[in-house]
């Protein structure tokens, strides 16, 4: 009687909507149409690649927060982690000009990449060999990457080699057939984000960590390693996001990245992962991005509401985004 | 079916404390109870047996006030009663105490047991009364715990006893209680027993669910028998023994329970364990395991048989002189080198520690052997879909879906899944923390016919089990573990329920002289 049954079902299934994971996506085609319903520019093709190139930094962050937030972690420390990865790439570049010339840039994002992954280890170290809440663990280190991009800055701006500017520039303004570089880079590393969380087996294990530990512990799976790892792809994604930023301002201050945490952890949650753990949508997170950016850019330029504003708009969303989850999903 | 039945209007002449008419519960299209009359009287015990999906759960909500009926009626003391929720049925004098363990592990005992209801005086809440007040009821149901002990910080026997002290707080007229000893040692059944029967002398009627028929048989004075959402009937216990309660539930002559013993077995041991000593010593002991043989490990709950077996597969910490499986050293343990040596353990605790519940049953089935479905780092969906495939024949799962949650299977098949699951890596011993614990019968002779045919493939296979019966029909070679230490051995005709109780009770001397073989 049961094999008949097995059999039936999984025609069934494909029927379903999945109207849960579908949400972040829907709202945004409702933000989209409402923002061109507001103003005619909105759907100007330089506008729209404006704010897709703008909502780069939170979706490439917003990757790695997507893996450290699926293992039930969370990493209030990126914004900070963000300012002092450019900070250090910057005094890099700028010693290394002398002798490389234009190819300081590349050592320097080099040398961003493993300083982010290193700060990522540093942070999934503390919190698994220590065994201490994550959501402590990178408050403190938020406030030590905050201080020190201060330190480095000396409390006002810390400027690329002049030199560097021209030949850097393209990668956060210029673009590949009409597609600007940060949205390319950023469809890369969601793409290899997508592939780890669905399509490995270190993937697999980051939503059993995130669903349930014990369980996760108990078939095998070295917990800690898991979300350590997190950790550290959640510092290169960092890593990857201060790449794009340095050339559009070509410097950092004490305030780069500031609040970034928040809108990143907002974005991850509005695309439909759970803030618990064990279900990670990587897709979703992208939603969520472009959701607050559009937000802010349809304020900004429809006049009705200050865009002094826009914070409050983008917290209300979360809230509204959660209370719209749990509607659903009690039913 | 052809026993004496009592008659349902012979049953409504006696003074009922509640009573049930025609009950039917729907759920959508899912008709899961289906016209059940029932009268639970005065000063009588009332058991409810039924495999599991056979509705019982259901009824119990329907008479608790936890859900209400589609069609039928309650009465209480003859007047029609309607409950919106549980509080107006407690209001009422009726109280469920749950399967589950429902407790704040945060707060200390009395805070749990007033929860909701704090006694105040002068819009402060009054602790000494409160804890005075637990003080009496803890007593009255054994326990040995303060009112001011954390709940967090108790065993869970000790859990349940505050659930049922909980229910006792206020005066009851129907007190339902859903599988109580489930969690409990035997001297511990046998002091919530004596509970039971206190209650009933008092008057309360007594709504008792249970899968352990030998208390329904020592405990009853009625029992009534529910399959596939239908009243089968009701009897005096006197009129039934345990075989017979057992038939009626399953609705045909059960088979033997047990498959037949395979004898000592004399072979090389598999897995050699020398002196490991786990969470600092609190628990250790040395053993052999051979193949071909199942090896019982009997004992009371929290003698440490659970945190013994974890430590060997480096759940807890531990240190070991020596571990030998299939011949190979084992240096420091974990799951998986385990795993990969042929040694895999399956949990007491299905839900904590066994599935994820909020995923599909495929992900679950792979878990512990992703590495050997995908030997890359790649995922392999295919053979991950196939596995699954295979498993719920295998295994007999019986799934509506594949695509469904593990949460969403029933206890038996959620069972049949994690055998499925540390089966996957086709391990040599293989270790069962009770394994038919909250299961029905049905699946229990399939568990054990599943045991059996595993041990006489030439594997080993450990079970700890709480249940008398099933650690003495399924054991070759028993250990009794007490306080932290292996204390006896038994073998063939020595295994018996005395021989374990004793072992497992007594004091240390005693049942060292009755050690070896």
């Amino acid at each position: 009687m049961s094999s008949t049954e097995v059999r039936a079902a999984p025609e069934r299934e494909g029927v379903s909507i999945p109207w849960g994971s579908l949400a972040p996506f829907i709202a945004l085609a409702v933000i989209v149409i409402l923002g061109a319903l507001i103003n005619s520019n909105f759907l100007s093709t330089n506008n729209l690649l404006n704010v897709v190139t703008r909502s780069a930094f939170i979706a490439i962050i917003g990757v790695g927060a997507t893996f450290v937030i699926a293992t039930g972690g969370l990493d209030l420390s990126v914004g900070s982690m963000m300012a002092f990865v450019t900070g250090i790439m910057i005094l890099t570049m700028n010693g290394l000009t002398p002798s490389l010339g234009s190819w300081a840039i590349l050592a320097g994002a080099g040398v961003a990449l493993v300083v982010g992954a290193l700060c990522g280890l540093l942070n999934g170290l503390i919190i698994t060999v220590g065994r201490i809440e994550p959501f402590i663990v990178t408050l403190g280190t938020m406030g030590i990457f905050r201080a020190f991009i201060t330190f480095m800055s000396d409390g006002g701006s810390l400027p690329i080699d002049r030199s560097l500017r021209d030949p850097y520039r393209p990668v956060y303004f210029g673009d590949f057939l009409g597609v600007p570089y940060p949205v390319l880079i950023t469809l890369f590393v969601v793409l290899v984000g997508a592939f780890l969380l669905y399509r490995t087996k270190y993937g697999r294990r980051v939503t059993a960590v995130g669903s349930n530990a014990d369980v996760a512990r108990f078939s095998g799976v070295h917990v800690g390693r898991v979300r350590t790892m997190a950790f550290v792809i959640q510092g290169i994604c960092v890593a990857v996001a201060a790449i794009c930023y340095v050339p559009r301002l070509g410097a950092a201050t004490p305030t780069t990245g500031q609040l970034w945490e928040l809108q990143v952890i907002t974005a991850v949650v509005i695309g439909g992962t759970l803030l618990r753990g064990g279900k990670a949508r990587v897709w979703g997170t992208v939603a969520g991005a472009l959701i607050l950016e559009i937000i802010a850019n349809v304020m900004v330029l429809s006049d009705m509401v200050s865009e002094y504003l826009v914070a409050a708009v983008q917290g209300a969303i979360i809230i509204i985004a959660m209370l719209a989850h749990r509607f659903t999903s009690a039913r | 079916m052809n026993l004496k039945m009592e008659k349902p209007a012979q049953v409504s002449t006696a003074i009922s404390a509640l009573s049930a008419r025609s009950l039917s519960k729907s759920y959508g299209q899912i008709e899961v109870l289906r016209d059940i009359t029932l009268d639970i009287r005065s000063g009588e015990v009332h058991a409810i047996i039924g495999e599991n999906g056979a509705g019982k759960s259901t009824l119990m909500r329907l008479l608790s006030g936890h859900a209400a009926p589609t069609t039928g009626q309650l009465f209480m003391d003859g007047k029609q009663i309607d409950f919106a929720n549980a509080v107006q049925a407690e209001a009422a004098g009726i109280v469920l105490v749950h399967q589950e363990i429902l407790l704040a592990a945060d707060l200390t005992v009395a805070q749990n047991l007033f929860l909701g209801r704090e006694l105040s005086r002068r819009f402060m809440v009054n602790d000494r009364a409160m804890n005075r007040r637990t003080a009496e009821v803890l007593a009255q149901v054994g326990s040995t715990a303060r009112p001011t002990d954390r709940v967090g910080d108790q065993p869970l026997a000790q859990r349940q006893l505050f659930q049922i002290a909980r229910a006792l707080l206020d005066d009851r007229k129907v007190v339902i209680l859903d599988e109580p000893t489930a969690m409990l040692a035997n001297d511990e059944v046998d002091a919530l027993l004596g509970i039971v029967r206190d209650l009933r002398d008092q008057g309360v009627a007594i709504l008792y669910i249970s899968h352990r028929l030998e208390e329904v048989e020592a405990l009853a004075d009625r029992v009534t028998v529910l399959r596939d959402g239908d009243m089968i009937g009701t009897w005096q216990v006197s009129e039934l023994n345990q075989r017979q309660m057992a038939e009626q539930m399953v609705g045909r002559k059960l088979e033997m329970l047990y498959p037949p013993k395979r004898g000592t077995s004399k072979e090389a041991p598999t897995l050699d364990v020398t002196a490991l000593s786990v969470d600092g010593g609190k628990v250790s002991g040395s053993l052999v395991v051979r193949p071909g043989e199942v090896l019982g490990i009997g004992g009371m709950i929290g003698a440490g048989r659970t945190e013994f077996f974890e430590g060997l597969l480096g759940l807890r910490p531990a240190k070991a002189d020596k571990i030998l499986l299939n011949g190979k050293s084992v240096t420091s343990p974990d799951v998986k080198g385990m795993m990969a040596a042929g040694l895999v353990y399956l949990t007491e605790d299905r839900k904590g520690k066994g599935l994820l519940l909020n995923d599909r049953l495929g992900p679950n089935l792979t878990l512990q052997a992703l590495d050997a479905i995908n030997p890359g780092v790649q995922l392999n969906r295919k053979s991950e879909a196939r596995a699954l495939e295979d498993a719920v024949t295998e295994y007999d799962i019986r799934v509506r879906s594949l695509g469904i949650e593990a949460g969403k299977l029933s206890g038996g098949n959620q069972q049949k899944l994690l055998l499925a699951k540390i089966m996957m890596s086709d391990p040599s011993v293989v270790i069962i923390d009770e394994p038919t614990r909250g299961i029905d019968i049905g699946n229990k002779t399939q568990i054990y016919k599943f045991i059996d045919d595993l041990v006489r493939a030439g594997k080993a296979c450990v079970v700890i089990s709480s249940e008398l019966p099933e650690l003495v029909g399924l054991a070759d070679r028993v250990l009794v573990m007490r306080g932290g230490r292996f204390v006896a051995e038994l073998e063939g005709a020595d295994i018996t329920e005395q021989n374990v109780v004793y072992a497992a009770a007594s004091s240390g001397r005693t049942a060292q002289g009755r050690t070896g073989t």
